[in-house]
């Protein structure tokens, strides 16, 4: 099986990913869209990682699934606090940080 | 047989993360994407990284997409807002995505005849002498003697932990020390009233 397969694969998820975050104003599917980009990365990772044998890209994968994880929890609970004050999850109407 | 459940595998996770992206509901859209993290895994299953695809379903399909539809119905969105017409800022970011598949796409390409296949060393342990099939399923006996010089096979649980513990020790911690801030903030930001 060759290896530009599971790198295209990825490549598409990604555009995915990225297509999510450009297109939609929910943001819980943008959150999504980060965590499929994240995803795609991991399985590039890993394909790599077994192509040269070499178990460190494994291991970066386990450490970018713990910042995943982290990232989804703190992310998830801003989503909670600004949905408390504001009554939305439209991305277009959340403008925290503008004062 | 290995290439056959790459596309099927392949298939299910561009499916489930288009129907991410074209779904309305965001309960939908959630569920969608538990099917794009559990075809991933299947795909780590099939690059025999057996270690990376269980903890992608304990950890993406099961504790992160379970804690994203808990917030989802927290929140308990009533109106599912209509997919909008087509504006100017959405074309952009459609020419922008498909942009990057291009620039992604590319990358690969020119880089196709480097990249080595990905199951090329599959070590098979013989009672006293060692195999190593090959890319196109050729098989090199090695002696026993001989058998310390074939690398250890990289996808072992075995390997990964003591790489985790030896080497990587440091960043471990490191990780341990985030993922308590991280549960932290999340509590306090939960509990702040932004104003």
């Amino acid at each position: 099986m060759d290896l530009t397969w599971y790198l295209s694969l990825s490549a598409v998820l990604f555009t995915i990913g990225v297509l999510g975050v450009l297109l939609r104003r929910n943001v819980i599917v943008v959150f999504l869209s980060i965590e499929l980009m994240l995803n795609a990365v991991n399985l590039t990772l890993v394909a790599f990682s077994q192509a040269f044998g070499d178990v460190d890209g494994q291991i970066l994968v386990f450490f970018v699934m713990s910042v995943a994880a982290a990232e989804a929890a703190v992310g998830l609970a801003i989503v909670i606090a600004m949905f408390r004050n504001k009554l939305t999850i439209n991305v277009d109407e959340l403008r925290l940080f503008r004062g | 047989m290995e290439t056959f459940l790459f596309f099927v595998f392949a298939v299910f996770a561009v499916a489930g993360s288009l129907g991410m992206l074209i779904s309305r509901s965001p309960v939908a859209s959630a569920l969608w994407m538990v099917q794009t993290m559990l075809a991933i895994a299947c795909l780590y299953l099939t690059l025999n990284a057996t270690f990376i695809g269980v903890v992608q379903v304990l950890v993406y399909a099961g504790a992160i997409m379970v804690l994203f539809l808990f917030v989802i119905m927290l929140l308990n969105l009533e109106q599912t807002p209509r997919l909008s017409a087509f504006t100017w800022q959405r074309a952009a970011a459609f020419v922008g995505g498909v942009a990057v598949l291009a620039l992604l796409l590319t990358a690969v390409a020119e880089q196709t005849d480097v990249f080595p296949s990905p199951t090329a060393v599959a070590v098979v342990e013989a009672s006293d002498e060692v195999a190593v099939v090959g890319p196109e399923g050729e098989v090199a006996v090695i002696e026993e003697d001989e058998a310390a010089v074939v690398p250890l096979d990289p996808t072992s649980v075995e390997q990964i932990g003591v790489a985790l513990l030896t080497r990587h020790a440091f960043t471990l911690e490191i990780v341990g020390a985030l993922l308590l801030a991280a549960t932290i903030g999340a509590v306090l930001l939960a509990k702040k009233r932004f104003t």
